[in-house]
């Protein structure tokens, strides 16, 4: 063992703040690098979406118009289950294997680490997007009327309501396998009441005013309304507001879930 | 040789003040009224069978445990103040490192927690490097952390604590799983981080023979502190060879001033 003098400049100790830019980078950049030590998991990511809508524009082969409603859906929930599944089990690993303890018991703020994993796993989700959108609008033929970026637009913001759901539910699961099972519990529901399968209002009333409350609802409803019209609509602009509101809202929640100080 | 920042350690001033510190899990009061001081600039062991609380007690003064009652004071603050969280270096008993990273890419996300910014990018090079030579794990820096055997792992985890000059060192046996040699090492580390950088360390063990090795001892069974002293002091009072023996003697008369408690009632 070799030790050298210790450093004359001893750092003078001030409180840390709410959100460092340097430590939400350096918290990206360190999730970002665990995932490249993981490419099957990174290529599972990119890939699975891009053949899903490959199998489903030839399911449909008799009929392009099925394609294009629920293709367009698609583009905006698959960003929302994967970013939903590798954060919340990312977390979880976070969590049991003590270096959630660790950050937290240095200069480390909560919002540091939220910000990091939704820049790290929203830089993903712009990839897994892109690739997705432009396989279904170039080669799959997929028929939309607006912008291509306004797609792409919604498919980060689904991306964001993933992560932050991911995290938050991770909070309460002791396992793998609870966090696993989370998913069914929390995307399913949503995905049959999102109006992919038929549209909301022809759902049973009540079924139709849970869905109203439920955020993949607006983000299905977003898509559709690029699939629909040339320009930004209203109802665009709400949608849009609605999910990236309640992806704040539940990042807020999930930061609540982060304790420094545990029973 | 020494470049010592802040002189000799005050002999007044405590690294860490308890008084009547009590925590409660669930529905069990795991840590009793103790009151004990850790000293600065030496290395104090906390020694006790397992389940004692040992673990319990350092999660209070690294400020993660939570319904902690009494005093605590860590470097003249109130345990878990903000300004301690990089003044603090910590070990929890399994190793808490990213496993999917290398050596150097644990430390050098760890020390960018600690002292972070472009400007500190030469410092932080610095300690990544001098914080992965003092555990000697300079030739495996660009292995992967989840290929290392349990012991260069725990090490890993060593190193992230003495990254930066943490004042405060809190080390859950770090020893556990180590071959006599590291142990030594680690051991003779440890002395060199007390005399040369002024540093408190806090050890937890539960293997005696380590505690002839520490300046001061505290002695910890179900909860409660036995014994506050050096290792000479007690082995003379209880008359004992060893502080092994020395323990199990305390623990003796323990037993029997709880059973004496018990008739007379």
């Amino acid at each position: 063992m070799t030790t050298t003098t210790a450093p004359t400049a001893a750092t003078t100790p001030t409180a840390p703040r709410a959100l460092s830019v340097a430590r939400t980078t350096a918290t990206a950049g360190r999730v970002l690098r665990q995932l490249r030590h993981d490419p099957r998991t990174i290529a599972l990511m990119l890939l699975v979406p891009c053949l899903m809508l490959v199998l489903l524009r030839y399911v449909f082969d008799g009929s392009p118009r099925t394609f294009d409603n629920i293709g367009a859906s698609l583009l905006g929930i698959f960003p929302l289950i994967t970013m939903f599944l590798v954060t919340s089990i990312a977390t979880l690993r976070e969590r049991t294997s003590g270096t959630l303890e660790r950050l937290l018991a240095m200069p480390l703020g909560k919002g540091d680490l939220i910000a990091g994993y939704a820049l790290a796993f929203g830089a993903l989700a712009i990839i897994q997007s892109a690739l997705a959108t432009g396989l279904a609008l170039w080669l799959l033929g997929l028929d939309v009327t607006g912008s291509p970026w306004l797609l792409l637009l919604v498919a980060l913001l689904d991306a964001l309501l993933g992560t932050a759901l991911g995290l938050f539910v991770s909070a309460f699961a002791a396992s793998e396998f609870q966090a696993v099972q989370f998913m069914p519990a929390v995307i399913f529901p949503q995905l049959l009441l999102c109006g992919l399968f038929t549209p909301r209002p022809d759902m049973h009333p009540a079924l139709e005013a849970i869905s109203d409350v439920l955020p993949m609802s607006y983000a299905v409803d977003a898509m559709n309304e690029v699939l629909r019209h040339t320009d930004v609509t209203t109802t665009f602009v709400r949608d849009v507001l609605i999910v990236a509101g309640c992806a704040l809202l539940v990042l807020g929640l999930g930061a609540a879930t982060l304790r420094r100080r545990t029973a | 040789m020494m470049n010592i920042v802040s002189g000799p350690p005050d002999p007044h001033a405590h690294a860490v003040r308890a008084e009547a510190l009590t925590v409660v899990r669930g529905p069990r009061t795991v840590l009793r009224g103790l009151d004990f001081t850790v000293p600065r600039g030496r290395i104090t062991g906390l020694l006790g069978p397992s389940g004692c609380g040992k673990s319990t007690l350092m999660r209070a003064i690294v400020g993660t445990q939570a319904k902690v009652g009494g005093t605590l004071e860590v470097l003249g603050l109130p345990a878990g103040h903000a300004t301690l969280r990089n003044r603090i270096g910590y070990v929890t008993q399994a190793p808490s490192v990213y496993d999917d990273l290398t050596i150097r890419q644990n430390l050098e996300y760890f020390a960018a927690i600690l002292d972070p910014g472009r400007a500190a990018a030469e410092r932080r090079r610095d300690h990544v490097s001098r914080a992965i030579a003092d555990v000697d794990l300079t030739a495996h820096s660009d292995a992967l952390a989840g290929n290392l055997s349990g012991g260069q792992r725990s090490r890993v985890s060593l190193a992230v604590a003495l990254l930066g000059t943490p004042e405060l060192l809190v080390l859950d046996e770090p020893t556990v799983g180590l071959d006599p040699v590291l142990r030594r090492d680690l051991w003779n580390l440890f002395h060199d981080i007390a005399a040369t950088r002024g540093a408190t360390l806090l050890v937890s063990s539960h293997v005696m023979d380590e505690a002839e090795r520490c300046h001061r001892l505290l002695l910890m069974r179900e909860g409660k502190i036995l014994a506050d002293d050096t290792p000479e002091a007690l082995r003379s009072r209880t008359g004992a060879e060893t502080v092994e023996a020395a323990f199990l003697h305390l623990v003796d008369e323990a037993v029997a001033t709880g059973r004496a408690k018990e008739t007379a009632r």
